[in-house]
């Protein structure tokens, strides 16, 4: 790997060193040296390259199915494996392995290397089970129908046009897991237009040159790091767009059709009354959902509610977390990730705080664990796990998320329990009642519903939780052909 | 004597001479008239060049420009002749006014001796697509484009109603506003033979997003406005203009008149130098905190700037611009500003408008 490597921008493949840059430091050495350079788009050439989306995404389309698919798969173990170019050939280049890639995305993420590599092999496991995927966003559809676009979806005639010419996504850099969500774009033979979050080119980058190598058109990438303006331009200016962000950046498109919203998921466990006197059996479950990933995903926990026994659910969850505590980020045992802004941990911290100052909220790790939530540790700022029993949902701590194993536990009478989830991308439902079941079965408001005990954060990739690519992408027509046509 | 030297003579002569035209009794202005009786003493002739006018006036408060009367700034020799009325760019509220009469034309004269014919050809038509309304630069293209045996057609961009739409979150409506724009201007370049554009950098790009500016006929840009990084210059000349259409920046306003740059070159990374039209108007990057004191060669600071006109005296106006401060060149044997910006836009952004 080059010294400081320069991350070009990628315009459908071709590489772009551009004037305006960001360094990049890590986060456990104040003032070293920088980690990256990343070059920044500025709009005007986001909006200039799309005129080309076009011409970028019949070269995908005209590329069968399969082998698109045989590429992704192919690149799954690239990805894992192998040294693929970093740096701009403009700047001397340079290139990376896993091990690099892993030790630069846990420099800036702030993710030890174990969150690192967990993120890696489920980003991994969606190119390797592409074939899988597909059908279950196809919903079991022959993949030929993308091909000529009609076909049958059992004996039903059906007919599919694409709905854009690239996908746009606006990214983190929290949770690098959140990339498989795009990956299958490409066998759906859209291009993608990518905008990084800030401090995490890594894992874009690394994935589009592993498609890349695998055999995939360059011209089906764009990668942009850029600024606010240009990833408004990213969301304008492609057909169909992700915007993965917190509730204020994403609230100016909730009702955008074209751009999908990846906000805070709000993912609860409940419990129901058949089930919640054996809950010691499922303390583990609670674990993994709050603490899974460091927290960071909006599919972790951030409420859990029960009819009774909180006092008790709450205690015992706190006393398991403050296990969880800051480790050297390379070795096997960190389950905690930093932060790679600690002002933004400072602000977390005085947050809650702030909330516990309101009647009615207890945290229940604070007299377990010894010291303030905002540790630091390496020369880097963690908020430690935090369990707040709070005494009703009304409370401001109770239905807040944050990025590190954070959750409230609140009592809620079961006849209130719909009532009381509202929206959540994941409810894990620990309870036999058929009665709750069927009503948790209806619900408009729970993006995956888990039966039984099952983390959060357990993710079957062949169901999608959060919209469906393909229907996303695509737009089922009518079409009818005169028999005697044929 | 180097030419640095020679410069600091002239201007430290240009100083006592337009000092003593708006201090004389017959040629003065109310307003420095008044300013040196409350002196007392010959006021004019205590200064004798440019650090004395810097020992001797703090920093000019923009405020009065909106309050006090023309009359009050209208020097005695011009007293026989009506005014201009010029305005300030994209602030809301009541604006800054200055009165003129031949300045613009002066200060776009020598400008024009920078231009080749090559890419602003005389006897062509010039469009400028950007604020005119009560603005100088209105009058001062016009001229300019006269000057060179040219005729220009104008499209209006209201830049005050653009930052109130940006202000009350509109943006939505301050896009559709700019489309209004670059609709007309394509109406002109369409069905007329425009060969010169002046307009501000996001115009030229959003017009280079509807036609190729080069096939369209155009062979010549002067664009100022807003602020330009070097990668927004590169991407104009490179992308929008096709490295086929001459670009050349300007930093002005109505108080000062207009600065060039120094020529854009790929190998200075396309950053932007500009250089006052000294004497008749300086430019000096200081410190943001002490405001009498220059900061070094290569550093940054707030620009202030002293206009030295018959017209208009104004000494040491900090605005709301930072920049580099950068060396002299054998062109311009006095300190040019570079990367200009919004004053704090390294700690905060700033509405810069759509425009």
């Amino acid at each position: 790997m080059a010294e400081v490597p320069h991350i070009p921008v990628l315009r459908g493949g071709r590489e772009y060193v551009s004037l305006d840059t960001i360094e990049l430091f890590s986060h456990r050495e104040s003032g070293g040296t920088p980690v990256a350079t990343v070059s920044q788009a500025n709009a005007g050439i986001i909006r200039r390259d799309m005129k080309k989306a076009a011409r970028r995404a019949s070269l995908l389309r005209e590329r069968p199915v399969a082998e698109l698919v045989e590429a992704c798969q192919r690149a799954a173990s690239i990805f894992m494996e192998e040294e693929l170019p970093l740096g701009a050939a403009e700047t001397g280049g340079g290139s990376q392995g896993p091990a690099d890639y892993v030790e630069s995305l846990s420099a800036t993420s702030g993710l030890p290397h174990t969150l690192c590599r967990a993120n890696m092999l489920k980003v991994a496991s969606v190119m390797e089970n592409m074939p899988r995927i597909l059908k279950g966003l196809m919903r079991g559809m022959e993949l030929d129908v993308l091909d000529g676009g009609t076909g049958k979806h059992g004996d039903v005639p059906v007919w599919y046009t694409p709905n854009a010419d690239a996908l746009g996504a606006v990214l983190p850099s929290n949770s690098p897991g959140v990339h498989s969500l795009w990956v299958p774009a490409i066998a759906l033979k859209t291009p993608v237009v990518l905008k990084p979050g800030r401090e995490e080119p890594w894992t874009a980058l690394r994935i589009a040159r592993a498609l890349m190598a695998a055999g995939i058109p360059e011209e089906a990438f764009s990668l942009y790091p850029t600024d606010h303006e240009g990833g408004a331009t990213v969301l304008e200016s492609c057909g169909r767009s992700l915007l993965f962000g917190d509730a204020r950046t994403t609230a100016p498109y909730v009702n955008n059709a074209a751009i999908e919203v990846h906000g805070p998921g709000r993912s609860k466990v409940i419990f129901g009354a058949d089930e919640i006197a054996n809950w010691e059996e499922y303390l583990e479950v609670l674990v993994t959902s709050v603490a899974g990933n460091s927290g960071r995903s909006c599919i972790n926990a951030s409420t859990i509610l029960v009819p009774s026994h909180a006092d008790e659910i709450a205690a015992a969850l706190a006393e398991r977390l403050v296990e969880i505590e800051p480790a050297q980020h390379t070795g096997d045992d960190a389950r905690l990730a930093a932060f790679a802004n600690p002002a933004l941990a400072e602000m977390m911290d005085a947050g809650i705080t702030a909330g516990l100052e309101q009647a009615g909220a207890v945290d229940l790790t604070a007299g377990l664990r010894g010291g303030g939530r905002l540790r630091q540790f390496e020369g880097a700022s963690y908020l430690l796990p935090t369990v707040i029993r709070c005494e009703s949902l009304d409370h401001a701590l109770a239905r807040t998320e944050y990025m590190f194993p954070f959750t409230s536990v609140v009592e809620v009478p079961i006849d209130g329990m719909l009532e009381a989830l509202g929206e959540s991308l994941v409810v894990s439902a620990i309870t036999r009642d058929p009665e709750l079941v069927s009503q948790l079965g209806r619900s408009s408001q729970i993006h995956r519903l888990n039966i039984g005990p099952i983390p959060t954060t357990q993710v079957e990739w062949d169901q999608p939780h959060e919209g469906n690519l393909f229907e996303f992408l695509y737009t089922r027509r009518a079409l009818q052909r005169a028999s005697s046509w044929n | 004597m180097s030419s640095i030297e020679a410069a600091c003579e002239a201007l430290d002569a240009h100083v006592r001479e337009i000092v003593q035209w708006h201090m004389s009794p017959e040629t003065g202005t109310p307003v420095w008239l008044d300013w040196a009786s409350e002196r007392g003493g010959d006021a004019a002739g205590s200064i004798g060049g440019f650090a004395d006018l810097v020992e001797c006036f703090g920093n000019f408060d923009g405020e009065r420009l909106r309050t006090e009367s023309h009359e009050y700034w209208r020097p005695r020799a011009f007293a026989d002749r009506p005014f201009n009325i010029f305005e300030t760019g994209g602030t809301t509220g009541m604006p800054k006014q200055r009165i003129g009469w031949d300045d613009y034309k002066e200060d776009y004269e020598a400008f024009s001796a920078t231009l080749s014919d090559a890419s602003f050809p005389p006897g062509g038509y010039w469009l400028m697509i950007g604020p005119t309304g009560p603005r100088r630069l209105r009058l001062a293209i016009e001229h300019l484009a006269n000057f060179r045996g040219s005729s220009c057609y104008f499209v209006d961009l209201d830049p005050r109603w653009v930052k109130k739409l940006l202000r009350a979150g509109q943006g939505d409506q301050a896009k559709a506003y700019m489309e209004h724009v670059i609709d007309q201007a394509l109406s002109i370049i369409k069905h007329r033979d425009v060969d010169v554009l002046f307009t501000t950098p996001r115009l030229l790009e959003k017009l280079g997003e509807h036609i190729s500016i080069p096939d369209a006929g155009i062979k010549g840009v002067f664009c100022g406005g807003t602020e330009m990084s070097p990668q927004t210059v590169r991407f104009l000349i490179e992308e929008v203009l096709e490295e086929e259409v001459a670009f050349h920046p300007t930093y002005g306003n109505t108080l000062m008149g207009l600065a060039a740059s120094r020529p854009l070159s790929k190998e200075d990374g396309y950053a932007i130098t500009y250089y006052a039209p000294q004497p008749r108007a300086v430019l000096r990057v200081t410190n943001p905190k002490r405001p009498d004191e220059l900061v070094n060669h290569g550093e940054w600071g707030r620009v202030e700037l002293t206009t030295l006109t018959r017209e208009f005296f104004m000494p040491r106006f900090l605005e709301r611009d930072e920049a580099r401060r950068c060396e002299p060149t054998a062109d311009h044997p006095w300190d040019g500003v570079g990367e200009v910006r919004p004053f704090g836009a390294s700690e905060h952004k700033i509405i810069e408008g759509v425009y």
